[in-house]
């Protein structure tokens, strides 16, 4: 897959400076978009006692995920080095296929496309399909 | 080029295997019924040429294509996505039949264009991206599950005559 450039990293940065505020939202309705759409990823969360879209435990965990992923647009210059830790616990710990790492950024992007219809235009959405993929990427980094 | 869509492979041999509730078929309905072709489909096509530009192989006749304001403004790009979203509209209208309404149009994209169906997938993930951005909150998580099918049922039709 193809590095960030630098136009990239400042899209990327700019966006989410002005998407950040709602973070725990996007984050929520990506993981809840992605246990309907993607029923297969409920596979995860067996032991959560309520496995549906809007349960708490659900939103918890989108919260979860986009803090993990405004981390890494503050590392954005090294997410192979910054993200190592949460590399290792998705290898070691949760044993995540990463495949799974693609549907939830498609899901990500779903979710801007809903609540930023005018600032997610194209270009920022190159940017932000690359910096998911390079995350995903980087988290994947200890798997094997 | 490795795998860049997460549209669901959906390998049917015949339409038969398809099956559709009545949700989704209304929701299919609705969707079409609502969106504007010649808004939606440039969109789509206009965000593929940029998100995914090695689908940019396909439209060397299309003029400037140098960055993404040059591709929104381009007549040919629109033209082009209001023709895909008509297109669309003939699985809407058969969505019993799909493979078979297709046949013709899968032998043109094989045959003639010569396009590698993995980018039916780019396209149908733009498309994706771009109905949600028009419906908003009403593109539930089971509106989307249901567009998905019905394009994931699109791509695979598009992709069967390819030899």
């Amino acid at each position: 897959m193809t590095s960030l450039t630098a136009k990239d990293k400042q899209t990327v940065k700019a966006f989410w400076a002005k998407v950040s505020g709602k973070s725990e939202d996007i984050g929520a309705a990506a993981v809840a978009r992605m246990l309907v759409v993607y029923p297969q990823t409920k596979t995860y969360f067996s032991h959560w006692q309520d496995q549906s879209p809007h349960s708490a435990a659900a939103r918890k965990h989108g919260i979860t995920v986009m803090m993990g992923v405004g981390d890494a647009v503050t590392k954005i210059d090294d997410l192979k080095e910054g993200l190592r830790e949460l590399s290792e616990l998705h290898a070691f710990t949760l044993r995540v296929d990463p495949g799974n790492f693609k549907i939830l950024s498609h899901n990500i992007l779903v979710v801007m496309a809903i609540m930023f219809p005018i600032d997610f235009t194209p270009d920022v959405h190159v940017s932000l399909d690359k910096f998911l993929a390079a995350v995903s990427l980087a988290l994947a980094e200890k798997y094997r | 080029m490795p795998e860049n869509s997460v549209s669901a492979d959906l390998q049917t041999e015949s339409d038969k295997m398809v099956e559709w509730t009545d949700f989704e078929r209304n929701t299919i309905q609705d969707i079409f019924s609502r969106i504007e072709y010649d808004v939606v489909g440039p969109a789509a096509l206009a965000r593929c040429l940029v998100v995914y530009p090695w689908t940019q192989r396909y439209f060397g006749g299309f003029g400037n294509l140098y960055n993404a304001a040059a591709i929104k403004g381009n007549p040919m790009v629109s033209k082009h996505g209001t023709t895909i979203l008509n297109g669309l509209e003939r699985a809407v209208k058969n969505m019993d039949d799909i493979t078979n309404t297709y046949a013709e149009l899968s032998v043109l994209h094989s045959e003639k264009l010569h396009v590698d169906p993995d980018n039916f997938k780019l396209l149908a993930d733009c498309l994706t991206i771009v109905v949600a951005a028009q419906l908003g909150n009403e593109f539930t998580g089971e509106v989307q599950a249901a567009f998905q099918k019905f394009l994931a049922v699109v791509v695979s039709a598009l992709g069967r005559q390819y030899r």
